[in-house]
């Protein structure tokens, strides 16, 4: 058994160019993924940075087989999921989860929050949904008389804490968090963070985190990936990549973060 | 006497709570005053008020706004129209919301020009393309013939900010204006404003959530905690701190990639009772 959660090689994945589309005939490519290659290992918190169109949640979707690649290998736990079948993948899907950026459009605004959690438990054919629902709402401090309330009825902060249930109600192995707190107040997004930590800590979770705001991820990262136009610019340990950072693109990052310093150099 | 005043304004919900607390503020001709607080806070409120255009369900229990001294109650319904729309402009948060998706961009700035101010088509052409030049869009002439989702994010906000100083206002309420912008185009979109704001001796409101916004491009800020200016300063002293215990709170709360230690910590539960004791003590002054 190996002990990398996801082993990528070379990974490309193009969409069809409609703007570009002949009258006849199929639409050009437009490459997204341009040979991407990249490890996490068991237990790694990963950030993925970049700036907005970079591919970032492309990667998100082709790692846990929303999208399949055009090319390349991606291994899961040692399986290559490249290619398969939604039958070959569906017992999979236990184990990898996401949890999307906008809350409001991803949870459905007709059901209860215990619905809602209990949806990808259903899929999986899980037995007692009320218990696992319950458990869940704990996990991420939200009170048990949530699972009544409707999506509406929730903040911000609260919203994203049911996206977090759902994703760990069913003890996934790894999860996918894209831009979760990029919509949120800063102590909302604190508070979030704090959440995925502990999740990490105490689920021995493993987890990327996409973000095109890398000031958000420096505690919470072991190691980030920088992407820019498709392709990986930077994959380097957190400390480095802040306090020594190679690709010109990291740093032209970096500089434009405005840090609540009316003294920071920011030319 | 600044050029924006706005004096003990409240507002509430029709028949419901209130969104205002007598909220006090001021903006100087040249100034940029940053106004910032969690989301729901009332700083979009603040900006509607003064452009008039709050919602039905939205009520001006008392306060008063002055432009340029004049209070604008005691204007008729018309020439308030007129006068905001002379001398005041917004940047809203999301430039794709702000623009028509079905129309060009061109008579979007153009139009303005034309309906507001009374100018020829002909000027207010050339004004904009003068403008587009002004904000950096390459090929200004072309841009004026694309529909907003031909364009990138940060080129629709460009379109904006021009579209906003077009008509020369003394006064531009900007909220969150690159809240929906990468770091990098935001950093741009920031000097953009600061540049056109300083070059037109314009007034600034500036809503924002983010304090490393405010310390780049505002000297004072109105700091709001449901609905109540709890803090208002200038912004050195600020991030000298130690202000409101509350603002300080959000200061700590704020990412800092140098300190991480120093960094997304949520607000303490003690500090938030205390500032919701202090806004219900202050709601008794208010009365019922
Ligand atoms: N379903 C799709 N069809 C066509 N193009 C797409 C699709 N999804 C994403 N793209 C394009 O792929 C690029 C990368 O998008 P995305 O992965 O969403 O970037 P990010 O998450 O880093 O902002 C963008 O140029 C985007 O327009
Ligand atoms: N159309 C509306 N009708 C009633 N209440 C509203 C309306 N729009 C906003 N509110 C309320 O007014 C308060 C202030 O909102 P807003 O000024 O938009 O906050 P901010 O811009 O600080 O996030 C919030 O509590 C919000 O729920
Ligand atoms: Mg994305
Ligand atoms: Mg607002």
């Amino acid at each position: 058994m190996s002990d990398m959660i996801y082993e990528i090689r070379d990974l490309r994945l193009s969409f069809p160019d409609m703007a570009h589309k002949p009258l006849f005939g199929a639409a050009p490519r437009v490459e997204v993924l341009k040979g991407l290659s990249f490890d996490v290992p068991k237990g790694e918190v990963l950030g993925i940075v970049g700036g907005s169109g970079s591919g970032k949640s492309t990667l998100g979707r082709a790692m846990i087989r929303l999208l399949e690649p055009d090319s390349g290998t991606i291994r899961f736990e040692g399986t290559d999921i490249t290619h398969a079948e939604e039958s070959a993948l569906r017992p999979l899907r236990r184990k990898f989860q996401m949890i999307f950026q906008d809350p409001m459009s991803s949870l459905n605004p007709r059901r209860r929050v215990a619905g809602i959690i209990a949806g990808p438990l259903r899929l999986q054919g899980v037995q007692d949904t009320q218990s696992c629902v319950l458990e869940a709402l704990d996990m991420v401090g939200l009170p048990r008389s949530f699972a009544r309330r409707y999506p509406h009825e929730l903040s911000g902060g609260q919203r994203q804490r049911v996206g977090i249930a759902r994703a760990v109600a069913l003890r996934p192995d790894f999860i996918l968090a894209d831009e979760i707190v990029s919509g949120l107040d800063v102590s909302s997004q604190a508070q979030v963070l704090n959440l995925l930590e502990q999740l990490v800590k105490d689920l021995g979770l493993t987890l990327a985190f996409i973000s095109h705001d890398l000031s958000v991820i420096r505690r919470l990262c072991s190691r980030i990936i920088v992407m820019h136009r498709g392709e990986i610019v930077e994959n380097a340990p957190t400390v480095q990549v802040f306090d020594a950072p190679q690709a010109d693109y990291t740093r032209e990052l970096l500089q434009s973060i405005p840090l609540p310093d009316p003294d920071q150099v920011w030319a | 006497m600044s050029f924006l005043d706005v004096e003990n304004l409240t507002l509430r919900i029709v028949r419901g709570p209130r969104i205002l607390r007598a909220v006090s503020l001021s903006v100087d001709q040249g100034e940029v005053r940053g106004l910032v607080g969690e989301s729901g806070a009332g700083k979009s409120m603040i900006g509607k008020a003064i452009l008039g255009t709050l919602p039905r369900a939205i009520e001006v229990v008392s306060g008063r706004i002055r432009l340029d001294g004049t209070d604008l109650q005691t204007l008729s319904a018309r020439e308030r129209r007129r006068q905001i729309g002379a001398q005041v402009a917004l940047i809203p948060q999301d430039p794709l919301t702000a623009l028509n998706p079905v129309r060009r961009v061109g008579p979007q700035i153009t139009n303005r020009l034309v309906d507001i101010l009374g100018w020829s088509k002909d000027n207010a052409q050339a004004r904009a393309l003068e403008l587009l030049d002004e904000v950096h869009i390459p090929d200004p002439a072309r841009v004026m013939r694309a529909y907003p989702h031909e364009l990138s994010g940060g080129m629709r906000q460009r379109i904006l900010i021009a579209s906003a100083f077009a008509a020369e206002p003394k006064l531009i309420i900007a909220d969150e204006p690159t809240t929906a912008l990468d770091v990098t185009v935001q950093k741009q979109i920031l000097r953009l404003i600061k540049n056109m704001q300083a070059k037109h001796n314009t007034a600034l409101l500036f809503v924002t959530h983010d304090l490393g916004v405010v310390s780049k491009i505002c000297q004072s800020l109105s700091v709001l905690y449901a609905g109540k200016v709890i803090e208002d300063t200038d912004t050195r002293r600020f991030f000298a701190g130690p202000g409101h215990a509350y603002s300080q709170a959000l200061l700590h709360a704020t990412p800092k990639y140098t300190d991480p230690d120093d960094s997304l910590t949520p607000v303490p539960q003690q500090v938030i009772d205390a500032v919701e004791a202090e806004v219900a003590e202050f709601d008794k002054g208010l009365g019922a």
